[in-house]
């Protein structure tokens, strides 16, 4: 039996409607429970020193004077933490020619960037133990720091890690057709350089783990704010030489994560090893300097590039040359080579054109190690192809949009394969770009666009259409011998009151999974979603599964909850057949009634169910199966990665005066597949959208050229705050997935592809008139005041 | 002078309408305080620096942030969190619009966000878009994009002045 998802008055349809978040109350209500709310008994605190160079040798360590701070427990040097835990490297098989040197939990001889953890001080209170770590005299001998990308491979560039030879941590070239003789042969080519931003998370939760290690039982519990805690149980069994079912993570209420919290950081290994050493709880909260110097950054890109178009418009090629720094290391276990590698596959991705070469240089340098953030490469790849789009309209005179709608894969064209050679299912490019311009009354804000220029005021227009890749399968980190799993399970039983409990291996951070999983199950099963109880993030009571990343939860934990609470249906149901002397398939189960499938009659409360079968268990034949309880895993085989599509368009205005960019409306179309919880989906869209837009106006990482972090609080790193934000209206177009019933793609992480080129866009539809354009990111007063010639030196 | 009376100091306040009597650090954050000394998690530490309001609760009718505020500052003072302002019922609109309009994620700055959002419904009846996110520019949300806590704020002032509660 298939779900009639065309049908909204189907029995059960929670699948597509709005719901509420089950968990939501008790966060209104401050009933949150985030890692720094737990205290155990016994509990003590550790805190770091930290490197004050982005480049030196370790000499003497002197501790004299902290370690007579009252509440100081222990001192522990990188030394003494690599004896219990082994240094990790993270390469992938797959990312060919990868490299990066083993790391430590704490750094041992070397420290390669300024926030490196060097000491771990642990006292009874967090307040003694920094200031212990004040007290700590660490005598380094300053090396050669290398901060510039650009010139990293230099012949006279010091090397960070002499073992590896040069300061490549990995290249990739992809070519498709002759670039070259397309180039010759074109009407146009335009090209330009592109530069975005060291960006940060900024997680208003630090990054938080608490590590309680029982000798007597044998077991570590992790409570983690973590995207992942199966594979952070993996790496702590691993580096801690502990059997992995032993390692228990459990994974509470989390304050924001968008990818920040997806990755295996020294300090919070360290914290476990500390509390395997002292065999009690210990405790690492990160303060928000703690947060800038040592979360991952991201997105610190720059590009040349070229587009080729003909007189009627039509791309005939895309030239990229990607450059980034990624820091000392290549971060563990997924590394920081993906984010260059998605550039190379998502270039260009919403056009059909033949010919394609880009090419990813991947940097060591002495600054922050960069991963995966929300959105990984794309607003970097958007930036380039669409910047390059506008452009290449601009320079033969034709509408933005028209030049979009002549390269668009058609809608009925799929599946194809793109020059990149990413595979698309099914996108709805065309679709979209009309939704969109309904929406926004395109052809009224180019009437008001003009009006306002006749009164001296620089509005402009941007566009931006992407593609967006979402439900990975083990292409992404898997079949590169990673333990990262792209599969989820979940299992759903029914208790003796007729309630339902899903546990799921998909996590809760704040984006609504387990509202998500209960209307799920709720219609899998034909329950109310209040009847479901949702349970994630503990490795010992999930199934095993990947966690929150690369926007899967909806589209891969959905899927097994689906399938989970489909066969507990048909468990349910064969046992009420047998109770009612019925055939099976002339029963449904709907609103937590067995009801005559044809009438709607009802015939039998769950709640009687479950006490027959708990409690009277004897009136039921010998043979018949009885287990209420289903677990269903999941998996996508037939494409590496569903990819999903949109456009999302800017209207703002220019001061040009002053250079200041007032956002006055944002729209978004975004095809997700099967949309679960349309409320859910427009907010994922929206807080994407205002974390592009924080990217593409505010928000960036300084390092001077020491090395030294210039910007490491919030007063100094902005970040978008409701003043500046706009109201944005949100659209949909749904092309579900054929690999499952549910039909779902993910929706995390367009708002923030899209965002920051639709507003480079923009304000360079603004400018145009006046002769500036800008490419670098953020694009502040400053730059625009640059690229009007209002300041020159 | 001895150095436990420079150290500590003595206060006495109400929190969320109970007698608190307290030897503090004189160091001590009233975030802190109130997280650690009184089991009150709701409000949160974020920026550490006054910029991000997770930690804004409310002393003597006005909005403070908690990691500017040292616990030594609130002797004699009435400090409301979000677990008393939610025992008394006080906001309990606000919060059910926060649920039903989902505008909030991971939750971490709602907490603030309720304190801020109430103070602004309770010195302007009903409040421009405008003027409500001006109010709230001290209160960062990295999850919601702010659209969603506009409407809300907008929704219950006008529903309050429906009712002639503002």
């Amino acid at each position: 039996m298939t779900i009639a998802f065309g049908n909204p008055d189907r029995p059960n349809s929670y699948i597509g409607k709005t719901v509420p978040r089950p968990n939501a109350p008790k966060l209104v209500q401050g009933r949150g429970r985030y890692v720094d709310d737990i205290t155990l008994p016994r509990m003590v605190h550790v805190a770091f020193v930290r490197s004050p160079f982005a480049h030196a040798r370790i000499k003497e360590i002197d501790s004299g004077e902290a370690q007579a701070v009252k509440g100081v427990l222990r001192i522990f040097t990188g030394a003494d933490i690599a004896k219990v835990c082994t240094p990790w490297v993270g390469v992938l098989a797959h990312l060919k020619g990868l490299k990066s040197p083993p790391q430590h939990a704490l750094a041992v001889d070397r420290a390669t960037w300024v926030g490196e953890p060097v000491v771990a001080v642990v006292a009874s209170t967090r307040a003694a133990a920094e200031n212990a770590v004040a007290l700590i005299d660490v005598d380094y001998d300053p090396l050669p720091a290398v901060t510039d990308t650009m010139t990293a491979l230099d012949a006279d560039t010091p090397l960070i890690h002499p073992d590896l030879g040069d300061n490549l941590a990995f290249q990739r070239l992809h070519e498709e057709g002759d670039v070259e003789a397309a180039m010759a042969s074109a009407h146009k080519v335009v090209s330009a350089q592109f530069r975005t931003a060291r960006h940060t998370g900024v997680t208003l939760e630090p990054r938080s783990i608490l590590v309680d290690w029982n000798p007597a039982e044998g077991q570590m519990t992790a409570y983690h704010a973590t995207q992942a805690p199966h594979m952070i149980q993996t790496v702590l069994a691993t580096h801690l030489d502990l059997p992995e079912s032993r390692v228990r993570v459990i994974c509470g209420d989390v304050g924001g994560s968008y990818g920040i919290k997806v990755h295996v950081y020294p300090d919070e290994v360290a914290t476990a090893a500390i509390a395997r050493i002292m065999g009690r709880p210990v405790k690492f909260i990160a303060d928000r300097l703690e947060s800038f110097s040592t979360d991952i950054h991201a997105r610190d890109h720059e590009i040349e590039a070229k587009i080729a178009v003909d007189a009627e418009g039509k791309i005939l090629a895309i030239d990229v040359d990607d450059w980034t720094g990624i820091g000392p290391y290549s971060v563990y276990p997924r590394t920081s080579a993906i984010e260059g590698n998605q550039v190379v596959n998502l270039c260009g991705g919403p056009y059909e054109f033949a010919n394609y070469r880009a090419k990813t240089t991947v940097v060591f340098q002495n600054k922050a190690p960069t991963c995966q953030y929300r959105a990984v490469g794309h607003p970097i790849a958007v930036a380039i192809t669409e910047g390059l789009v506008d452009m290449a309209a601009a320079a033969i005179g034709m509408d933005p949009v028209e030049i979009r709608r002549r390269n668009m894969y058609a809608d009925d064209c799929y599946p194809v394969t793109s020059p990149a050679k990413m595979r698309f299912e099914g996108l709805s490019h065309h679709a979209s770009m009309t939704k969109l311009m309904e929406m926004m009354d395109y052809d009224a804000l180019r009437a008001d666009q003009a009006e306002a220029r006749k009164q001296g005021k620089s509005r402009g227009i941007g566009i931006a259409s992407f593609i967006e890749l979402t439900n990975p399968s083990p292409f992404m980190y898997g079949i590169g011998g990673a333990r990262i799993s792209a599969q989820d399970g979940c299992t759903v039983r029914m208790d003796p009151d007729g309630s339902i409990v899903a546990l799921s291996g998909v996590t809760e951070q704040g984006q609504g999974t387990e509202a998500m999983l209960s209307q799920v199950v709720a219609e899998g099963v034909g329950v109310s979603p209040s009847t479901v109880r949702v349970i994630t993030g503990d490795t010992q009571v999930t199934p095993y599964g990947g966690g929150t990343w690369a926007s899967r939860g909806a589209g891969i934990g959905g899927e097994a909850a689906l399938q989970a609470a489909r066969a507990l249906r048909q468990s349910i149901l064969e046992v009420a057949a047998s109770m009612l002397q019925a055939d099976p398939g002339a029963l449904d189960i709907r609103d937590g009634q067995v009801v005559d499938s044809n009438s709607g009659a009802p015939r039998l409360p769950l709640e009687e169910l479950g006490r027959i079968v708990y409690f009277r268990g004897d009136t039921l034949p010998k043979d018949l199966p009885r287990e209420l309880v289903q677990t269903r895993h999941f998996i996508t085989m037939d494409y590496p990665f569903a990819f999903t599509n949109g456009v999302q368009a800017s209207y703002l205005e220019v001061d040009t005066e002053t250079g200041v960019v007032t956002l006055l409306k944002h729209w978004c179309v975004e095809d997700c597949g099967r949309v679960i919880n349309p409320q859910l989906v427009e907010e994922q869209i929206r807080g994407g959208i205002v974390q592009g837009l924080g990217g593409a106006l505010y928000e960036e990482i300084h390092y001077d050229s020491d090395g030294q972090l210039l910007n490491g609080s919030m007063a100094d790193y902005l970040v978008p705050m409701a003043a500046e934000m706009p109201d944005m209206i949100i659209g949909h177009v749904e092309t579900p997935t054929a690999e499952s019933e549910l039909g779902a793609k993910g929706a995390g992480e367009a708002g923030t592809a899209g965002a920051p080129a639709a507003v480079m866009n923009a304000i360079n539809d603004a400018l145009r008139p006046l002769g500036g354009q800008i490419t670098e990111m953020p694009f502040t007063p400053e730059r625009i005041l640059r690229a009007l010639g209002t300041i020159e030196d | 002078m001895t150095q436990a009376f420079r150290d500590k100091v003595d206060v006495s306040l109400t929190v969320n309408g109970e007698p608190v009597e307290a030897r503090v650090p004189a160091g001590q954050h009233l975030i802190d305080f109130l997280r650690t000394e009184q089991g009150l998690t709701g409000a949160h530490a974020s920026c550490e620096h006054g910029v991000c309001g997770a930690c804004t609760v409310r002393v003597d009718g006005q909005s403070v942030r908690g990691c500017l505020t040292l616990a030594a500052q609130v002797d004699g003072a009435e400090v409301w969190t979000v677990e008393g302002l939610t025992d008394s019922g006080s906001i309990t609109d606000l919060q059910d619009a926060f649920v039903a309009r989902n505008a909030l994620q991971c939750g971490f700055c709602t907490p603030g966000m309720l304190v801020g959002a109430e103070e602004l419904l309770a010195q302007v009846a009903c409040p421009t878009r405008g003027e409500i996110r001006e109010h709230l520019s001290g209160n960062y949300c990295r999850c919601t994009g702010y659209e969603a806590i506009v409407d809300v704020v907008e929704s219950v002032a006008r529903a309050r002045a429906g009712k002639g509660l503002s």
